[in-house]
């Protein structure tokens, strides 16, 4: 019998849980029906809530309410940022100099350790997965964020055991998120494409670029910033809403823990809200001074008051694809990831950094078949848990080694010239060993010449024409449009020529480049029974 | 896009030509998922170039697809079968279904889901399509249901309680085989439906006294969670109908309850007709008997005397025993004739109690022939009539029957006008 292994993805603000079983993946509902679970718990009345129920409990109950723990793991305490930890039980320092939350579980107050807290709430998700699959699970593959040290890995994985969910491998985010998106079954898995992943989560922000090229992902560079998230787009609504009642009743909510929970709470529904419709209705009981308080927001009032956190989104992609050393005409999709990536702005600024002919861009705003961003990471996670669910633990630390995984990864695109210009065979960054065969139309004797390919930036400043005269005159409003701009392009032209081969072809040629482990590149080519082959 | 043609200067007789090595790669570390990694690695690992690995993974696959289809052999497909409608999909045999007839509930999970797997694969909707065999899915939603029934295990128990097919009947004395052969099929069906497992077997004849003891109670306390909701009749989900469906699911609660109690006396008196033909137990009595008859004998030879004695003592006590029987036999001959008399007094008495209550009707209430008695001289005839049986002990009945023979008006209107008159009865007709 195969063994039940879960994908799971463990988050700051929430976490999620798929499994592939009989060939299709489900993200797994728990007892709420909540797939995003808060990565959350709380204390009331000696019962132990998690997920939705214990952030409920942020309003009646935050002192008792541990949320946003993750990030603390193996961290001491000296180190850590509790700015998300406001409105709700706060960190304390342990005996070991290590994170601790006071709660009150049960009859008396308890220091319990971020590892004991993490523990309990994979115990509870342990529990909804088994009610979900109804069948004992027997391991999980976890994904964590890529900044995520060895150490921090090692204790998840030792946490995880501990709940009952033995991780057979623990694995980045992003690249669980573009496994899940490339085995969408609209989506060639064979091509070879350059991805930038953006997880906009709730309290953080991480950012990767993959090559993904004969089936093997690659990171080349990666970003985090731990002050972005869903939560500044909370924040900034809440300041909206704080003002606005306070200009209408005369009473500060932010004198009062209590009303700035209620707020918060709301904050979070409008803007999730606002990522459907463009506008809102809201009410909230007893806000402070036991004044109700209603109004409506749109949607662009939200893009409005959240504009810094949006900017700081494009900025953060940019430097992204400029950390990896790689233009924005270089990318071939962009995949928004994280319970953030809802929000249309998100998606629109993203886009807006991008060439819309040359790149794509994944998210639920601007692809129909986008998988839900707060799920790609389970998804991932679990596609890859039924990958490995039949070997056993020996057989994955063998693959994990570094002889296998770090390997050369071609510094150059190989290719071979066409009447027309030159043709990509193999990309840059593409791992080796590899092999890759191509069908190239040709008639009579012809020249196979195998080559580098050398890619350039083009910048071109274009000057508008001069309009014809009397055009412009009722319209000199916009005079931008005189203005110089510049047409950036991506041009590629054939480098250093590593071979040459001549073939009598006949309808067509295959051509088969195979670099071996030993850096040897090795190119045949075959027409109908004619072949010729040779090694450089 | 095509390739261009070779230079006029290409040196025919060279078809290959290596010019330069590409660019020096640079190391970097590939993630370790996905399947295009898992490849890699295991290339690595063993050291294969692509080609070896294609040709060897190939060859593994082609083998796990051998031994899964080695597995259990395919199954011919009724013709019918193929044609039943998905929507009467419960009458179907839910194993005929994914060619698992001869496992039934034998079939592990993992032989069902290849078997589900085996038939998706022959039946896919889209497979039909590409045939040309238009988009006729039926039976491959049969086959979704039949999955779905048997990889779910309570679901399956429904089905598997009324399997028609694998029921072993309780096996007759015209069921060929000797005992075990003929009870041993049937055990083992019937095991199917313990909660607890394993169940004990029939076993054969070297099986031990306290193994065959085992089984027996074992099977008198069969734990069975045979159920039989398959039965069914499907509840309307037409909620403007409520009673009617309140009626119906009435209905299949009372049946399955009476399905339920119908199996459990079934499976009762064959274990009951199992033990009565089970050749141990007279095996078991026989061997008892010898030894205890065995060891009765070496305690007489023991001591012959007192079993001389005892054997006296019982003579004579066999003696007196026989008198007293005796006795009693004649003392019963006594009872019954005293018995006898009693009834024949008894049939007499109501003889003659019917002469007196007739007489008056049979002179006609002493009027001339012919003419019709008032309703009142008929009353209260018959109420002095009763009066005076009512008034005679058994003697004095004998003896007024006496009186009326032979029957006449003149004997009949002597005989009562005397009994009332002796009784003191207060006479309406006999004045
Ligand atoms: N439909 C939606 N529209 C807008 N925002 C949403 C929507 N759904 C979820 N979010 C926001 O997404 C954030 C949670 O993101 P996610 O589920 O990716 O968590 P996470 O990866 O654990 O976050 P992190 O680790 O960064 O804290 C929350 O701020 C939540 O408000």
């Amino acid at each position: 019998m195969s063994k039940t292994i879960i994908g799971l993805s463990f988050g700051n603000t929430s976490s999620s849980v798929a499994i592939m079983k009989d060939g299709v993946l489900e993200v797994i509902a728990n007892q709420d029906g909540d797939r995003a679970i808060p990565t959350m718990l709380s204390y009331a009345h000696g019962d132990e809530y998690y997920g939705a129920q214990a952030k409920q409990q942020l309003v009646r109950n935050p002192k008792n309410t541990v949320a946003f723990f993750r990030d603390f793991l193996a961290n001491s305490y000296a180190k850590i940022d509790v700015s998300a930890n406001h409105r709700s039980a706060h960190p304390v320092e342990d005996s070991e100099k290590l994170v601790a939350f006071k709660v009150v579980d049960g009859e008396s107050e308890h220091t319990v350790s971020v590892n004991e807290i993490v523990v309990r709430y994979l115990k509870q998700l342990h529990t909804a997965a088994n009610d979900y699959i109804g069948k004992e699970i027997d391991g999980s593959v976890i994904a964590v964020p890529t900044n995520f040290s060895e150490q921090q890995r090692k204790l998840v994985a030792e946490l995880a055991e501990k709940a009952g969910l033995p991780a057979l491998q623990v694995i980045n985010e992003p690249t669980a998120a573009l496994l899940a998106h490339v085995s969408r079954p609209d989506i060639d898995a064979h091509a070879n494409k350059l991805f930038v992943v953006a997880d906009f989560g709730g309290t953080r922000s991480d950012g990767a670029v993959i090559a993904y090229n004969g089936g093997i992902f690659t990171i080349l560079a990666t970003m985090h910033d731990l002050e972005l998230g869903g939560r500044d787009l909370d924040e900034a609504i809440i300041e909206h809403l704080a003002k606005e009642f306070e200009k209408e009743y005369k009473v500060d909510p932010r004198k009062e823990e209590r009303a700035m929970a209620k707020l918060a709470h709301e904050a979070e529904l409008i803007k999730k809200t606002l990522s459907n419709s463009t506008t809102t209705q809201f009410g909230i009981e007893s806000v402070a001074s036991g004044f109700d308080f209603s109004g409506s927001l749109n949607r662009l009032r939200f893009e409005m008051v959240g504009r810094s956190a949006f900017t700081r989104i494009g900025d953060f992609v940019k430097h992204l694809v400029a950390k990896a050393n790689v233009d924005v005409l270089d990318v071939d999709e962009v995949l928004l990831v994280g319970g953030t990536s809802w929000v249309p702005k998100v998606s629109s600024v993203v886009s807006g950094l991008f060439d819309s002919e040359r790149t794509v861009i994944r998210s639920p705003n601007t692809d129909t078949k986008a998988i839900d961003p707060d799920e790609l990471i389970a998804r991932g996670a679990a596609i890859q848990a039924s990958l490995v669910s039949n070997f056993d633990a020996e057989e994955i630390a063998e693959s994990l080694q570094p002889v296998v995984t770090n390997g050369p990864h071609l510094a150059k695109p190989i290719g071979v010239k066409t009447a027309e210009g030159v043709t990509e065979i193999l990309a840059i960054n593409t791992l080796i060993p590899i092999r890759k065969t191509i069908s190239i139309p040709a008639e009579g004797d012809v020249l196979i010449e195998i080559v580098e390919i050398e890619r350039e930036i083009k910048v071109e400043t274009v000057k508008p024409e001069p309009k014809a005269a009397g055009e412009d005159e009722e319209s000199d409003w916009s005079d931008d449009e005189d203005e110089e701009y510049e047409v950036r392009s991506r041009v590629v032209k054939p480098g250093k020529t590593l071979a040459q081969l001549g073939i009598t072809a006949n309808g067509k040629a295959d051509i088969v480049v195979t670099i071996s482990k030993d850096l040897k590149m090795q190119v045949a080519a075959r027409s109908g029974s004619e072949h010729v082959a040779g090694t450089v | 896009m095509s390739l261009p043609a070779l230079p006029r200067d290409w040196n025919k007789s060279e078809s290959f030509k290596a010019v330069a090595s590409f660019t020096t790669p640079e190391k970097l570390a590939a993630e370790p998922v996905g399947p295009g990694f898992l490849g890699h690695a295991r290339r690595i690992l063993r050291n294969r170039t692509f080609s070896e690995d294609e040709r060897l993974e190939a060859e593994r696959n082609v083998k796990a697809i051998e031994t899964a289809d080695n597995d259990y052999e395919s199954e011919p497909e009724d013709a019918d079968m193929l044609r039943h409608d998905p929507k009467d999909w419960k009458s179907l045999d839910q194993y005929e279904v994914l060619g698992l007839t001869k496992y039934r509930w034998r079939a592990d999970e993992d032989l069902i889901r290849k078997a589900h797997r085996r038939k998706v694969l022959k039946h896919h909707p889209d497979k039909k399509a590409a045939e040309g065999a238009g988009d006729e899915d039926g039976f491959f939603k049969c086959i979704q249901k039949a999955f779905e029934t048997l990889v779910d295990p309570s679901k399956r128990r429904q089905w598997d309680s009324v399997d028609p097919k694998a029921n072993v009947p309780v096996p007759s004395k015209k069921t060929k085989g000797d005992f075990f052969e003929r009870w041993g099929k049937f055990f083992e069906a019937e095991s199917r439906f313990s909660t607890k497992q394993p169940v004990p077997q029939l076993g054969d004849l070297n099986s031990t006294k306290a193994e065959v003891d085992a089984f027996y109670s074992f099977w008198r306390r069969f734990d069975s969670w045979r159920s039989f909701e398959w039965l069914d009749e499907d509840v309307p989900d037409d909620s403007s109908n409520r009673d009617n469906k309140r009626y119906i699911e009435k209905k299949n609660k009372a049946l399955r309850a009476k399905h339920k109690k119908d199996d459990t006396a079934r499976l009762i008196k064959a274990i009951d007709l199992a033990l009565s033909e089970d050749p141990r137990h007279r095996m078991f009595k026989d061997a008892d008997k010898a030894a205890k008859a065995q060891k009765k004998w070496e305690r007489e030879a023991g001591s012959r005397e007192a079993a001389e004695k005892k054997a006296a003592e019982e003579q004579a006590k066999a003696d007196a025993e026989a008198k007293a029987k005796a006795d009693a036999e004649a003392n019963k001959d006594a009872k019954e004739a005293a018995k006898k008399a009693k009834e024949a007094a008894k049939s007499a008495k109501k003889k003659h109690k019917r002469t007196l209550r007739n007489a008056i009707k049979d002179v006609n209430y002493l009027l001339p022939e012919g003419e019709q008695p008032s309703p009142d001289t008929v009353a209260n005839a018959l109420a002095d009539v009763d009066n005076l049986i009512e008034a005679l002990d058994d003697m004095e009945l004998a003896d007024y029957a006496g009186k009326l023979s032979p029957l006449t008006a003149d004997s009949v209107k002597a005989a009562f006008t005397e009994g009332v008159q002796a009784k003191g009865i207060k006479p309406k007709f006999f004045l």
